[in-house]
């Protein structure tokens, strides 16, 4: 503790952090590997654990069930089950993490897109006795959609299969066929067991064939938050600042670089002009990376506000008012052909049809589906693969103001 | 960006990592500018604890150079610390603020709300926060709750709707993607807005002392007069302790959370600077509120069960 303590102490720390979403099904050991994870990296803290204990206890159990650290609802802790996702924070000497811990049992689907859309990295946990099931097959394909970095595959459950090498190949090898199809670009496979405690934070003394890190040095040392900042630029104003006459376009820089002295393009009117000063939360700078909040002046007086998006360099977003997108139906209420919608894009809102939902009739709460979109006002897009924050969007209900779907927009078909 | 030729700046910016704490930063002041973007009457829960007054400094980053669109507001128990109403108004003085104040005590001597049998107001603050919203009509709702506090408020989305009664319920909560925060409602709605949400209580403190913000002395070890009561020290006062039961002592404490003095408790502590409360907090074995709160400890559920009332 002591050498932690230290390195907390006193500011600047340069550590980073790793924010991760687990996706399971059901029974599959989920909120017992995420209770492992907290428990054995030691985040659980004396009165946390004493409350867990006294509730196993006093429902007859003998040992402390890890899956009451999570489960942190009246009625998860009745039923048993996880509703919805809950966002969890723990830290070892090397990284932070910020875990979205999804359930795997109802509306999952909706529940891993949520987790996963702010992921720099996905577990997707299989119990070893059942291998790929048709959920692993859904949460790999959520995992290549929403373009999640990186993705480990945990074998969990590994101690009632003897820990015995072959199912695990044999597992992987089955996993690694489909998440080709899914066009998954690569995965981590790590042979667990949440309740042993197996390669979770400690490497497993039963998996000698095993030579892969335990999960937590995996969550430790993978690389993350890199390809940000050599991104093209992208500015969504977010907010126009107007001070001694002087306009500050307030914003937060979702990628790329900007430098005083760029040209740059606002979009979408397509007007030009340059960077004459950039505030960093209080902090005059000559170049800002994503993603920093910061504050822009420009060298001419433009019609420039909250929905507009500011650009440097020759790589610009597409302007479009006919999208094309995937997309996962959130709502219970069903998306049909014909519907008039809002798009919520970077700091715009703007009104929509939707044209067309390919050869389906309609979309159903957790639903993958391609959509196309004809918008009231363009839209400066950029493909959901090459940069996540302008790509990505949401449809909601102009009626209630529900959101409907998550979209990612798909410039390529 | 895979190119093999690529140059000694476009390697060094692809290196480029935020700190955790300006990730931290740059995610809050993102929330509280989309909030500016987006509603017509916004404003900040100020109670002078510690993550309201880093919301209150985050806000003022975020506008800066000029002053915050938001008011404030205090929801006074009549059992508050003096050194914090202090910190309060000079504070809001100093940034020419105004500040709308919803009185616990003011509904108690009106009759509308009656006195707890254990003395303990935090759960009565409710009602005249919920009415102070309508009355005002505001729509968002700034509140420095954090995730990492407590397993209900884990649950709780940035971006919170509340119903016309302010209610909250856990199985209605909007999904939550990529930074795409829909503040969408009715009229008589209103959104909760929680830009800590993702700090920790050791990130708050770590972020007062690189920022050198001042905080109400309460939250440094001092002596004062104290009795204990299930487990925690107590300061005396109007508000119903001691009891006779009860005896006062003077000890060197601190407070980890300021909240209503009939159920904040304080901590023995000899932690007289930020370094050393830092030092404390990482090495300390239970959580802010486990430690403190005897609100918390009312039921399994206290938090949840209180949140979908309408508190925070």
């Amino acid at each position: 503790m002591t050498s932690t303590t230290t390195a907390m102490v006193g500011a600047p720390t340069t550590i980073d952090t790793l924010r991760f979403a687990t996706a399971g099904s059901v029974d599959d050991g989920k909120s017992t590997l995420v209770g492992r994870l907290l428990h054995d990296s030691k985040s659980v803290l004396t009165d946390q654990l004493e409350a867990v204990e006294r509730v196993s206890q006093s429902r007859g159990q003998d040992t402390p069930d890890l899956a009451l650290l999570t489960d942190g609802l009246r009625a998860e802790r009745e039923q048993g089950i996880t509703i919805d996702v809950a966002y969890r924070y723990f830290a070892t000497a090397r990284r932070r993490f910020i875990l979205a811990d999804t359930p795997g049992h109802v509306q999952y689907t909706r529940n891993m897109v949520t987790g996963a859309s702010t992921a720099e990295l996905a577990i997707i946990l299989i119990d070893a006795r059942h291998g790929v099931v048709e959920q692993t097959r859904r949460h790999a394909a959520v995992a290549a959609l929403l373009r999640v970095p990186n993705v480990v595959l945990a074998v969990n459950k590994m101690d009632l299969v003897g820990y015995e090498e072959k199912d695990f190949d044999r597992i992987v090898e089955d996993f690694a066929g489909h998440a080709a199809e899914l066009g998954l670009p690569g995965f981590t496979p790590i042979p667990v067991s949440a309740l042993c405690g197996d390669n979770v934070v400690e490497r497993s003394a039963h998996m000698d064939w095993y030579e892969g890190p335990a999960l937590l040095e995996f969550l430790e040392t993978v690389p993350v938050g890199s390809d940000l900042p050599s991104a093209p630029a992208r500015f969504p104003v977010q907010y126009v600042i107007r001070h001694d006459e002087v306009r500050h376009y307030a914003g937060q820089l979702v990628s790329g670089a900007l430098r005083v002295g760029d040209r740059v393009t606002v979009h979408p009117s397509g007007e030009n002009s340059e960077i004459v000063g950039i505030d960093v939360l209080g902090r005059n700078a000559d170049v800002a990376y994503a993603p920093q909040s910061l504050t822009l002046r420009l060298a001419d007086q433009r019609d420039i506000s909250r929905g507009d998006m500011i650009t440097a360099g020759a790589d610009v977003p597409t302007l479009t008012q006919d999208v094309r997108a995937a997309v996962c139906h959130l709502a219970d209420r069903a998306l049909r052909v014909g519907d008039r919608v809002l798009v919520r894009h970077t700091t715009r809102t703007v009104k929509a049809i939707v044209k067309d939902l390919g050869d389906v009739a309609e979309l159903t709460a957790n639903d993958l589906g391609r959509i196309t979109l004809r918008t009231a006002e363009p839209l400066a897009l950029d493909d959901y693969a090459e940069v996540r924050r302008t790509g990505a969007f949401l449809l909601i209900d102009p009626a209630d103001g529900s959101t409907l779907t998550a979209g990612m927009a798909d410039l390529s078909s | 960006m895979t190119s093999a030729s690529a140059s000694a700046t476009a390697t060094a910016e692809r290196s480029f990592t935020l700190s955790h704490l300006d990730a931290l930063e740059s995610e809050a002041v993102h929330i509280f500018r989309e909030v500016a973007g987006e509603f017509e009457r916004p404003v900040i829960l100020f109670s002078g604890g510690k993550d309201s007054i880093v919301m209150l400094h985050l806000a003022l980053k975020a506008f800066a150079p000029a002053a915050i669109p938001f008011t404030l507001l205090h929801v006074d128990t009549g059992h508050n610390f003096p050194e914090v109403l202090e910190y309060r108004d000079r504070v809001v003085a100093a940034h020419g603020l105004r500040l709308h104040v919803a009185s616990v005590q003011d509904y108690i001597d009106r009759g509308v709300l009656r006195e707890r049998p254990d003395g303990t107001r935090n759960p009565l603050q409710t009602v005249p926060l919920t009415e102070k919203i309508q009355s005002e009509r505001f729509d968002a709702v700034f509140g420095g709750g954090r995730r990492d506090e407590e397993k209900a408020r884990a649950k709780e989305r940035v971006f919170s709707l509340r119903d016309e009664f302010s209610q909250w319920d856990p199985r209605r909560q909007r999904p939550e993607l990529w930074q795409l925060y829909n503040g969408r409602h009715a009229p008589g709605e209103h959104v909760r807005v929680f830009p800590l949400s993702n700090w920790t209580e050791l990130d708050v403190w770590q972020y007062i002392a690189r920022e050198h913000i001042e905080l109400p002395g309460i939250y440094f070890a001092h002596r004062r007069e104290v009795f204990q009561r299930a487990g925690m020290w107590l300061t005396p006062g109007d508000w119903g302790g001691p009891r006779e039961s009860e005896t006062v002592e003077k000890r060197l404490v601190r407070y980890r959370t300021v909240g209503d003095m009939s159920c904040t408790g304080a901590v023995d502590s000899d932690a007289t600077t930020l370094e050393a409360v830092i030092t404390e907090i990482a090495a300390s074995r239970l959580t802010e509120r486990g430690a403190t709160r005897a609100d918390d400890k009312m039921s399994e559920a206290a938090m949840e069960d209180r949140k979908r009332e309408g508190y925070f």
